[in-house]
């Protein structure tokens, strides 16, 4: 569709505004990216107008993955909505199943015991690795490098997803957490096969990242692309790993010392430019934290049971009154905000995605860079659109 | 962090005659709210972000809550005089109340820079009717810009001042408000592989009169080829 624009550019924050026609610049160009397309992670669509090759506006289009969650999880009690939680990421249930127990938790007042608090730090990292290097392996497909570096990826993410499955009994869908502790316990061959793949990961990352970190073409497709502002990042919510390439230093690991995170050493990676290559970075150095982490919960590791004896599981009626719990995810802050009137199931039932407001700042990114590119940004968000449709 | 109810004070202090209240919050959680009336929520909302000891920089989560119209049921104390002059009686008697219905917006805000929160703030609505409104608290966080239109798409709040108010989730087309508690699912499934009646009647039939198919049969209409 020929669009001859005579609604002024302007983006919802107010300031940009693209001089749109004069003699060098013809008519503007409207086309849909997505839903189906293997670039957009999914079902995801970008209204896009271009003058040329470069993208005066985009806007992005939700909802082809929308199932209505949160009144599924109304109309469930709570225990119920624990399987579905799998659902929203699932990339990452493991983090999704600890941020809803969490918040189911804090409503309830109801203490966790030691060892399940180190067994939930143990996924959560497993999870983050597996997230990161994915993450990693999916921007390089995007921008064009098919194969190799995905395939090495899922190499790996292979491995940790064994171990959920050996654990949970599915490699996705784990299904693991519970109010109060983790469903089941994890025998020390387990452990020691966490030990196993932890002490080999490093080599992993660093093979990765000779093959990529200093690749030209890499560096050629990702610095300068994408560039976003810290006070900006802030204001619309940016969490996770992109907050942090932007140079913003918060970590709700750090932040709320949630769970047990507290007792570890672990530092905080940030980014200088805040651009596509950045994110890239900050995910490898994050994953190398995510080791350390690893290696330190699988060391103090102790005895003890995984689930408090006094939890109520089956049957939960939690007095009214309403609770957010959020934890740091792969992607950023997912939290989970329920109200209970005091009966069985949720009064309102919430998930905040960190990919869906991760979105907001999709079209400030990719303004004035060319289509390439904008599938390069929108790779290095790294959304999963069962999060942002929901 | 400040208690909800110092942060009340000084919202009061910079903004006389404003209206605030905390909501309790009776869960171990113990995370109370401000709640804030629209005619003031987006001036509170910048002095919040503004202020230098609070610097609540970042909105996290932006939410709605449906409240139906309630019938509550209270035990209420009477006193009977008593006819013959003695001390008046006391008498439990139950009183039916309704509590009319609302719309809620609810705000999670954090500060980055201190690291502190969640400072919880929330408006509501006069009523459940169609075309209730809040003002927007996009030009204040960024972050609600999504999160406002899923308010609206999903419990039809809508939001004076947002830049772009338009359905996120749901189609353009619709009419209702999903997340709304009296909202009914509509059974409008056009499309049926099977006309379902009519396998239904012949298996019917099947099952008195085993007769071959062959059998021409009076009356007998069948939708499936």
């Amino acid at each position: 569709m020929i669009e001859n624009l005579s609604s002024p550019l302007v983006s919802p924050a107010g300031a940009r505004v693209r001089p749109v026609q004069d003699a060098f610049h013809g008519d503007l160009l409207e086309v849909s990216m997505g839903p189906h397309h293997p670039s957009t992670h999914g079902v995801f669509r970008m209204m896009v107008t271009l003058d040329g090759e470069a993208i005066v506006r985009l806007k992005p289009v939700f909802g082809y993955l929308h199932r209505n969650h949160e009144k599924l999880g109304e109309n469930t009690t709570y225990l119920g909505s624990m399987p579905y939680t799998d659902r929203l990421d699932y990339l990452n249930s493991m983090t999704n199943n600890w941020a809803y127990a969490l918040a189911v938790e804090k409503l309830i007042g109801q203490p966790v015991p030691e060892r399940a608090e180190y067994v939930r730090v143990i996924l959560a990292e497993l999870t983050r690795l597996q997230n990161h290097t994915c993450l990693a392996g999916f921007l390089m497909q995007d921008c064009g490098c098919s194969g190799t570096p995905l395939m090495y990826a899922f190499r790996e993410r292979e491995r940790i997803l064994d171990l959920f499955e050996s654990l949970s009994g599915s490699r996705m869908m784990c299904n693991y957490q519970r109010f109060g502790g983790c469903r089941v316990d994890p025998g020390p061959e387990w452990l020691d096969a966490v030990r196993g793949l932890v002490e080999g990961y490093g080599a992993f990352l660093d093979e990765y990242e000779a093959l990529l970190t200093g690749n030209e073409i890499v560096m050629a497709r990702t610095q300068g692309v994408g560039r976003l502002k810290p006070d900006l990042a802030v204001s619309a919510g940016i969490t996770g790993p992109m907050l942090r390439a932007a140079g913003v230093p918060y970590d709700i690991r750090k932040v709320d010392g949630y769970g047990i995170y507290p007792r570890f050493s672990f530092r905080v990676p940030l980014g200088d430019h805040g651009d596509t290559y950045d994110r890239y970075m900050i995910r490898v150095l994050e994953a190398r934290e995510s080791i350390s982490i690893l290696r330190q919960a699988l060391k103090d590791i102790p005895a003890g049971p995984i689930i408090d004896p006094k939890s109520r599981l089956r049957g939960l009626r939690p007095k009214a009154g309403e609770a957010y719990g959020r934890i740091e995810g792969p992607k950023g802050e997912i939290g989970f905000y329920l109200i209970s009137d005091g009966g069985p199931n949720p009064h309102r039932y919430r998930v905040r995605a960190p990919s869906f407001v991760n979105l907001t700042l999709l079209e400030d990114l990719c303004l004035g860079h060319t289509v390439a590119d904008a599938v390069v940004i929108l790779g290095s968000i790294d959304i999963v659109l069962g999060e942002v449709d929901r | 962090m400040e208690s909800p109810e110092q942060i009340r004070e000084r919202i009061l202090a910079g903004f006389p005659g404003a209206e605030v209240t905390v909501a309790a919050n009776p869960s171990p959680s113990d995370q109370r709210s401000l709640v804030v009336g629209a005619a003031n929520g987006r001036e509170i909302a910048r002095f919040l972000r503004d202020d230098e000891v609070l610097k609540l920089d970042y909105c996290s989560n932006v939410t709605g809550v449906d409240w139906p119209e309630k019938e509550i049921i209270e035990a209420v104390r009477v006193e009977l005089p008593d006819p013959s002059g003695g001390p008046p009686k006391i008498v439990e008697k139950k009183v039916k109340r309704v509590q009319p219905g609302c719309l809620e917006a609810v705000y999670h805000l954090y500060s980055m820079a201190r690291g502190i929160g969640p400072v919880i703030l929330r408006m509501r609505t006069a009523n459940r009717g169609d075309r209730v409104t809040l003002p927007s608290l996009t030009p204040i966080w960024r972050s609600c810009e999504f999160q406002e239109r899923e308010v609206f798409d999903l419990f039809g709040i809508v939001f004076e001042g947002h830049p772009d108010l338009r359905r996120i989730l749901m189609w353009d087309e619709l009419k209702d408000h999903p997340m709304r508690k009296d909202y009914v699912a509509p059974d409008d499934f056009e499309w049926e592989p099977t006309p379902h009646d009519a396998v239904l009647a012949r298996a019917a039939r099947h099952f008195q009169d085993p007769t071959p198919a062959e059998a021409p049969r009076s009356g007998a209409k069948e939708g499936a080829p």
